[in-house]
């Protein structure tokens, strides 16, 4: 199923994960332990998307519209003082689920780029909605408490919270294996290599593309009420195009239809963002700020010449085998 | 696990710093929009506080000053995001700047939580200086209500009756008007909210027309307000109906706005033409290091670093001592680009607003022109509501 | 509201309109002949207002920058072509989005780099200062009209490029068969590199055009990029006609739409709501009016029969 190099690949980047948290303190740079679990959220978006990206060949330019769902789950609950993380999550769930059936069933009737454009209309529909909510801030976004799971594990330990997040991570890597290596997501890909013979055999393919997208954006609505926890704060910002634009960046700097790789891709991206510009800041200052300047090229070459990401950089033994 | 880190963490704290009053120097941790397209905003705050740093000699109280610059990408979380990582890897004394009001509403409580200063040097969101209000919570700026406020008496005095209201619709554009019509008596014409990044204003701009108020009264911030005032001038309206606005004409914008600007008003808490010393040394020293005009975010970001010095000569160079940091900031006993000026008691200004107005200078260029004050130690609206909490 | 406002408001929306087809004509093509999504259309959109606030800033004459403007729009067409989008056409679309996007990013830095962030200054020329008349008490700008002329001519100018020219005809040809265009001995990559060249001349000209009454600065073609999307999308791919009347129709929606709906809401829902409201429903509209149309037209009104 899995390679063997990249199996250890995946253990080692999970053991890293686990380890930030003593690493860091034991540093007394408590500062990466908030990178890290910004990164594993990350990841969980890049993972989801890349279930109907990667596999399914949908290219869904408006996946932020879920992290910004759930992220309001949280956010709204937390307004009224209702602070309980199960109802939260679950509410997020559900809401992410709703919304993504109702955004796949309409945009599912379409193909090719008209599906790129359709999914980013609807999410920027979802932005300016989240702009118009007076209520909750608008513009100026809601600042949320964090969730309260059980008495004693509090979230606002630090510590407590990344490893939350790390179990939803392993979680869902652990779902995505799952769903890709079943029948149905046997379908989901076969829709992606030839959606009409899909048909011509007996297959329903829009009912198996739709239940894709739906548990792609449900898995991102987990990421984005773990984001709202971590940011303690929610804003319409986390819909904007920019940030779809971002997660189908990690998907694809991962390795597209990898399944781990875009995980990666997230860690890949958010660090470049993070050290990059200290790292050209040192080299001449006042450069830092331009690291777009870097950025923007490296994507365009990733582009070209690394079809498979850095997943793909891995040797697979066997490929050379076979 | 945790029981490790739990035993290892403040030991290694202690290590880090031995002895917390011998530091020898002050971390600043300053964030702001530093790219994309409104980079401008954090361009002209930190080259005004760079220049106080030089006229403090990069000295505050015998201590060496560290900046450390964070960019917030104009986004709440990574706004966020750069607040906790100086806190805890750079180990900042103190956070300042912040342009959005919904970036410094996710940055605030980051850092009040951690017991440190925060200043804005913009942002003016207005739970600040009410409901959300912190003794740690300094701004050499404004509270977002004030700079309207101001304007609609503007429009009482110079008996400017049946005005026409036009904002953008989010957040800081709806305390505008409200704002603006918490001290304006006369008529309101009618109202209109545009959509935020709009770029095209003609709908608009027939609606003014067909309402023939006396004046306009705006708020169109940044690049959006650069089309507007275009717009509305090409449209030949600013002869009839005079445009009246906040945060929307400045020496940041007035570039791109070009000889459009000229004819209009805007209130501002900024008199660039007063003759008090510490201005005009600004503006001079600032136009000879930068090779151009400062605008009103450069003037209150100079201010920043001088309220800090003010803070660390009083805590008698020891910037951890946040209590006594506090004391004599509040006192606000520095050189301030807009004078002298006293703190309320929930650290926001209690300041001037002048009526300033946009003229054609010999060759024809438009220049600022402060042509008055239209309200002398303006109080913010909200500091009644504002109980400290350490 | 009077009726007259009215008419005048469907006369704004149509302007915005064919505004809206000077920055999608470009795109357009590209997508339609070429099938390359090319999301820095809207910096070449960009580059053109650059380009000629700069030497319109020099010169002090509006031509003379619009003469040098087109030379330099096209050559930083056919650089990007070469460079990054040439290896591109054989690859999904995930891949163009992707990699314009990074050319976006880049393009917004090396502006901010060459120019500053600040806003450039651009006013609209004298000679094309002042209103005239077209309804009673409502004078409309000169540079507005212009715009509208200039539209016009380039849709004119297309529509008659594609179908009636021997070039039209190869393009044609290439958008529904490459290969076999190319096996005819037609040197089909030159022909592709023209193409996306005088895209981005259209884009450099709509950049031009907005420069007076917009802000000249770093990312000004996204909002613009945007929309242009929904425009292409909504009236089909690749069809010159189909883009004319979606600009319209959505210059229309949206203009008049948000001039209406806040006070129409207000008579069932209160006045303080609708002034909220209003201006949110008016901004998600011309989502609407594009998630309807492809709802039942997947691949929008005027389907282009090649590609």
């Amino acid at each position: 199923m899995i390679d063997r190099i990249k199996l250890l690949f995946l253990i080692g980047g999970i053991v890293v994960c686990a380890l930030v948290p003593p690493v860091a303190g034991a540093a007394g740079d408590d500062f990466y332990v908030t990178l890290f679990a910004r990164i594993m959220i990350f990841a969980i978006a890049a993972v989801s998307l890349d279930l109907i990206l990667g596999f399914g060949g949908m290219i869904s330019f408006g996946h932020a519209a879920y992290l910004g769902l759930g992220a309001y789950a949280v956010g709204i609950f937390s307004f009224y003082g209702i602070n309980d993380g199960f109802l939260q999550f679950f509410v997020a769930i559900v809401g992410s689920a709703l919304v993504a059936l109702v955004i796949g069933a309409i945009c599912l009737r379409t193909r090719g780029i008209y599906f790129i454009m359709i999914t980013l209309a609807l999410t920027q529909m979802l932005y300016f909605l989240g702009i118009s909510l007076e209520e909750y801030g608008g513009d100026d976004g809601l600042n949320t408490d964090r969730s309260e799971f059980i008495a004693g594990f509090d979230l606002y330990e630090e510590v407590n919270l990344y490893y939350l997040i790390l179990g939803f991570l392993i979680l869902c890597v652990f779902i995505m294996h799952r769903v890709i290596n079943s029948r149905f997501g046997m379908v989901v890909r076969g829709c992606h290599a030839n959606e009409d013979r899909m048909q011509a055999i007996g297959f329903p393919t829009f009912r198996y593309k739709l239940a894709a997208f739906v548990i792609s954006g449900t898995m991102c609505g987990i990421a984005g009420a773990l984001l709202a926890n971590l940011t303690e704060f929610v804003t319409p910002e986390f819909m904007h195009w920019f940030r779809s634009g971002e997660i189908m960046i990690m998907v694809l700097v991962g390795g597209m239809g990898s399944l781990f790789g875009p995980a990666f891709g997230a860690a890949a991206y958010l660090l470049f963002e993070e050290w990059v510009p200290d790292l050209m800041e040192a080299v001449a200052t006042g450069t830092g700020e331009n690291w777009h300047f870097i950025f923007g090229p490296l994507l365009v070459i990733l582009v070209l010449f690394a079809k498979q990401g850095l997943w793909g950089l891995i040797p697979d033994r066997s490929r050379r085998d076979g | 696990m945790r029981f490790r880190i739990a035993l290892i963490a403040p030991a290694l704290a202690l290590a880090a710093t031995p002895g917390l009053a011998q530091e020898k120097e002050i971390r600043i941790g300053y964030i702001n929009t530093f790219s994309g397209g409104a980079a401008v905003y954090g361009k002209h705050q930190k080259d005004g506080l760079e220049l106080a740093l030089d006229h403090l000699g990069w000295k505050m109280g015998g201590l060496d000053v560290k900046m450390i610059y964070g960019d917030d990408q104009r986004k709440p979380d990574v706004g966020r995001q750069q607040a906790d990582k100086q806190l805890k890897k750079d180990k900042v004394h103190l956070v300042a700047g912040i342009t959005w009001s919904n970036v410094l509403a996710a940055v605030q409580k980051r850092v009040i939580r951690s017991k440190k200063i925060i200043i804005s040097t913009n942002a003016g969101w207005s739970a600040m200086a009410g409901k959300n209000c912190s003794p740690y919570f300094f701004t050499t700026s404004w509270n977002n209500d004030q700079t309207p406020e101001a304007m609609g008496e503007l429009m009482n005095q110079e008996k400017l009756d049946n005005v026409f209201l036009i904002s953008a619709n989010y957040q800081a554009g709806k305390d505008m008007l409200t704002g603006f019509e918490r001290t304006y008596k006369g008529k309101v014409a009618k109202r209109i909210l545009y959509r935020l990044g709009q770029r095209d204003y003609q709908a608009e701009i027939s609606q003014i027309r067909a309402a023939k108020p006396a004046a306009l009264f705006g708020f169109v911030p940044g690049p959006m307000g650069i089309a507007f005032v275009k717009q509305y001038r090409a449209a030949g309206l600013h002869k009839t109906i005079p445009f009246y606005s906040v945060f929307t004409v400045d020496y940041l914008t007035l570039g791109g706005h070009g000889k459009a600007a000229i004819g209009t008003y805007h209130t501002s808490y900024w008199n660039n033409n007063s003759d008090d010393p510490v201005n005009k040394r600004f503006i001079a020293d600032f136009k000879k290091k930068y090779g151009y005009h400062p605008s009103m975010f450069s003037a209150q970001a100079y201010d920043m670093p001088m309220l800090v010095n003010s803070g660390v000569v009083g805590a008698k160079g020891d910037p951890n001592d946040v209590r006594a940091m506090v004391a004599a900031m509040e006192k606000a006993d520095f050189p301030s680009t807009r004078g002298k000026f006293t703190y309320n008691t929930n650290h926001i200004p209690i300041q001037n607003f002048y009526r300033r107005e946009v003229q054609a200078d010999a060759n024809g260029n438009p220049v600022i022109v402060t042509t008055g004050v239209v309200k002398e130690n303006h109080k913010d609206s909200y500091y009644k509501q504002c109980k400290f909490k350490w | 509201m009077t009726w007259l406002l009215l008419v005048e408001q469907t006369l704004n929306g149509a302007q915005f309109g064919v505004f809206l087809f000077l920055v999608s004509a470009g795109l357009t093509l590209v997508l339609g002949i070429m099938n390359v999504v090319n999301l820095a259309h809207g910096s070449l959109f960009m580059l053109g207002a650059y380009y000629a606030a700069t030497f319109f800033g020099l010169t002090g004459s509006f031509l003379l920058a619009l003469v040098i403007m087109v030379p330099l729009a096209l050559i930083s067409g056919i650089v990007i072509e070469v460079v990054a989008l040439r290896t591109m056409y054989d690859r999904d679309h995930m891949d163009q989005v992707l990699a314009t996007f990074g050319l976006i990013l880049f393009f917004n830095e090396s502006v901010r780099l060459v120019w500053g962030p600040e806003s450039q200054p651009m006013p609209v020329p004298d000679f094309l200062d002042g209103s005239v008349e077209i309804l009673p008490e409502a004078p409309y700008p000169v540079f507005r009209i212009v715009v509208i002329l200039v539209g016009l001519a380039v849709g004119a100018g297309l529509y008659f490029l594609i179908t009636r020219t021997k070039i039209g005809m190869l393009i044609r040809a290439g958008a529904s068969n490459r290969a076999m265009v190319g096996a005819l001995g037609v040197n089909i990559r030159l022909l592709y590199t023209l193409v996306f060249g005088l895209g981005a001349i259209l884009a450099g000209l709509a950049g031009m055009m907005a420069g007076p009454i917009q802000s000249v600065e770093p990312g000004m073609g996204e909002d613009m990029l945007i929309l242009a999307f929904v425009v292409i999308v909504i009236g089909g791919i690749g069809s010159i006609r189909g883009a004319v009347i979606a600009s319209v129709l959505i210059g229309i929606v949206e203009v008049v739409g948000r001039s209406i709906l806040p006070f129409a809401m207000a008579n069932f829902m209160g006045e303080d709501a609708a002034q909220t409201a209003g201006p949110a429903v008016a901004s998600m509209l011309i989502y609407v009016l594009m998630a309807a149309v492809l709802f039942f037209k997947p691949a929008g009104l005027f389907p282009a029969q090649a590609g």
